[in-house]
């Protein structure tokens, strides 16, 4: 009894993913896009200088061509 | 018949010293020494032909004796690459300009190995700096207040074209590419405009062009730059001298840049190429295409109607496709054409729809879409201070630090093929004898220029090689001849000059 409960929502999964399958490729996409900017944005502020908005102001340059 | 689109990127870096007194030129020309000296011996570049202020306009095309222009004088450090480009520093920057090649995407390979070359003097610099200093690079076009230098693009013309009909040719592209390739970039920086008044934008450039039609280069920018250098047999050639885009940090941005580009020249020396397209102020479109991300502001053309950037776009991507039908693609290579013809028609795709598969090719659309997420996280306005920094860090070359590395672009570039790129020149050009050449007998080698190699045969007087025909000295002709001489005398004399 115990083991049938733990494995119906296995079985739901395996139906949920059979449908992910008829999305198209763009959607895949756009969701693996997502997941990346959500991991990017986690991991922004150590990226980014911890003094960046001093660095912005004082960035400046010669003009060139 | 199109000639074949020989091209090449030209790329001033941002360049800023921390920890240690900021002297753009003396760390430009750190880098660039830097770098060079790792090579061993180098030749300098030789300023002959050189002629900046010749001008398309003019109705003969340029002479090639007399002075040098007083403009060569700012230009300090100079050094030519065995990889065929040229690395220098240019007023307060350095800069690289890729060797002359045969395709769009190879524009992409050598611009990519530039940036490897740059990092790399960063690196090599770094011993040269005191304890705690650094040297930060950023492949950008502005500092955000009023300062802009530029990422140039160069393509082999026929000098049979009028220079009035290119002029009216690319103008429709030149405005409305941004849509396609634009860096993006938080705040105006138009003379006269607060900086808050334009949240964000295409193009990183737009901002500083004051003429349609102009020789300048520094200011009073022109959209269509008439500077008539063509670097190759003058009767025969123009260059045409694109100063009007973005660095790109996204590889199929500079693709789409370059394949675009060489593709509307090839229309338009094919005659395939409809006028009708026009704007009717070109300085003005750059700047409402560039200040609309929504895509949505129309532009006005000279006959009246009013389009979008897309639609124009749509419109030269129909009729590109037709030329591609009728003429075939041989002019920009058979295969790169193709994807390029491909890649075109999915950004705009991308752009119409709003899917988001954009963000993976277009900079400024992956720079929009990481502001705006950064700022619904934290509730910051547009603008602020901490999304400037985000922008500008998007083009910071510092491993740890660059955030266009980390956005998920999509890479058609292979890491082996960077590699080489950073060392050996296309094979498909007269890049291919430079950069060979260099390689062989780089201590034999006196001076180099886009055109003439002079070399030392140990005995007057100096000789120059002449390199008036961009297509030649190519893998296929001068190969077996270089790898079979043992000094250079012998190759001079099997190339029988």
């Amino acid at each position: 009894m115990a083991e049938r409960t733990h494995r119906e929502p296995q079985r739901r999964d395996d139906e949920t993913s059979e449908v992910d399958e008829g999305v198209p490729a763009r959607s895949e996409d756009g969701t693996r896009l997502k997941a990346e900017l959500d991991d990017l944005l986690d991991e922004i502020d150590e990226v980014l200088e911890s003094n960046a908005e001093e660095f912005v102001k004082s960035y400046v340059q010669k003009g060139g061509q | 018949m199109a000639l074949p689109k020989v091209c090449g990127i030209e790329t001033e870096y941002g360049i800023f010293v921390r920890g240690a007194e900021n002297d753009p030129v003396a760390a430009s020309s750190l880098l660039v020494n830097a770098y060079a000296d790792r090579l061993g011996p180098r030749p300098g570049w030789d300023y002959e032909h050189e002629r900046p202020s010749s001008d398309a306009r003019d109705p003969e095309p340029p002479a090639l004796d007399g002075g040098l222009d007083p403009e060569l004088e700012s230009r300090l450090v100079n050094t030519v690459l065995r990889n065929g480009a040229r690395y220098y520093v240019d007023h307060a920057h350095p800069e690289l300009s890729t060797p002359e090649v045969r395709t769009a995407r190879d524009a992409v390979l050598w611009d990519v190995a530039g940036e490897r070359i740059v990092r790399r003097s960063v690196e090599m610099a770094l011993g040269h700096l005191p304890t705690g200093a650094e040297i930060v690079i950023h492949k950008n076009n502005s500092d955000g207040k009023g300062n802009s230098y530029g990422c140039h693009e160069n393509y082999l013309v026929d000098r049979a074209i009028p220079f009035g009909r290119l002029v009216n040719g690319v103008l429709a592209h030149f405005v409305s590419r941004q849509a396609i390739c634009g860096a993006g970039k938080v705040g105006s920086e138009f003379p006269g405009q607060s900086p808050d008044a334009v949240p964000f934008q295409l193009s990183q450039r737009a901002d500083f062009f004051e003429e349609q039609v102009g020789l300048e280069t520094t200011i009073r920018r022109p959209i269509v730059n008439t500077r008539d250098e063509p670097h190759a047999d003058p009767l025969v050639y123009r260059r045409l001298h694109v100063i009007c885009g973005d660095a790109n940090m996204s590889q199929v941005s500079t693709l789409l840049k370059v394949g675009t580009t060489s593709i509307l020249l090839a229309m338009i020396e094919d005659g395939a190429l409809s006028d009708d397209l026009l704007p009717a102020n070109p300085v003005t479109a750059v700047r409402q295409i560039s200040h609309d991300p929504t895509l949505r502001a129309t532009i006005l053309l000279d006959d009246g109607r009013r389009f979008t950037a897309l639609d124009i776009q749509e419109a030269l991507l129909e009729q590109a496709r037709a030329w591609a039908d009728r003429f075939g693609l041989e002019s920009v290579g058979p295969e790169v054409g193709r994807e390029v013809l491909d890649r075109w028609t999915d950004v705009l795709s991308s752009l119409r729809s709003g899917d988001g598969r954009a963000a993976r090719w277009v900079d400024w659309v992956a720079k929009a879409r990481l502001l705006d997420a950064y700022g619904a996280r934290h509730s910051i306005a547009e603008g602020a201070p901490r999304m400037r920094a985000i922008d500008l860090q998007y083009h910071d070359l510092r491993p740890d630090r660059c955030l266009a590395d980390r956005v998920g672009l999509e890479q058609i570039l292979d890491e082996a093929e960077v590699a080489r790129a950073v060392d050996e020149p296309p094979s498909d050009t007269r890049a291919y004898f430079r950069g060979r050449c260099l390689g062989k007998f780089g201590d034999r080698v006196v001076a180099a220029n886009w055109d003439s190699m002079v070399f030392d045969l140990g005995h007057d007087p100096l000789r120059r090689v002449q390199m008036s025909e961009p297509l030649r000295g190519t893998a296929d002709l001068v190969a077996n001849v270089i790898d079979e001489s043992s000094t250079v005398s012998e190759l001079l004399e099997r190339l029988g000059s």
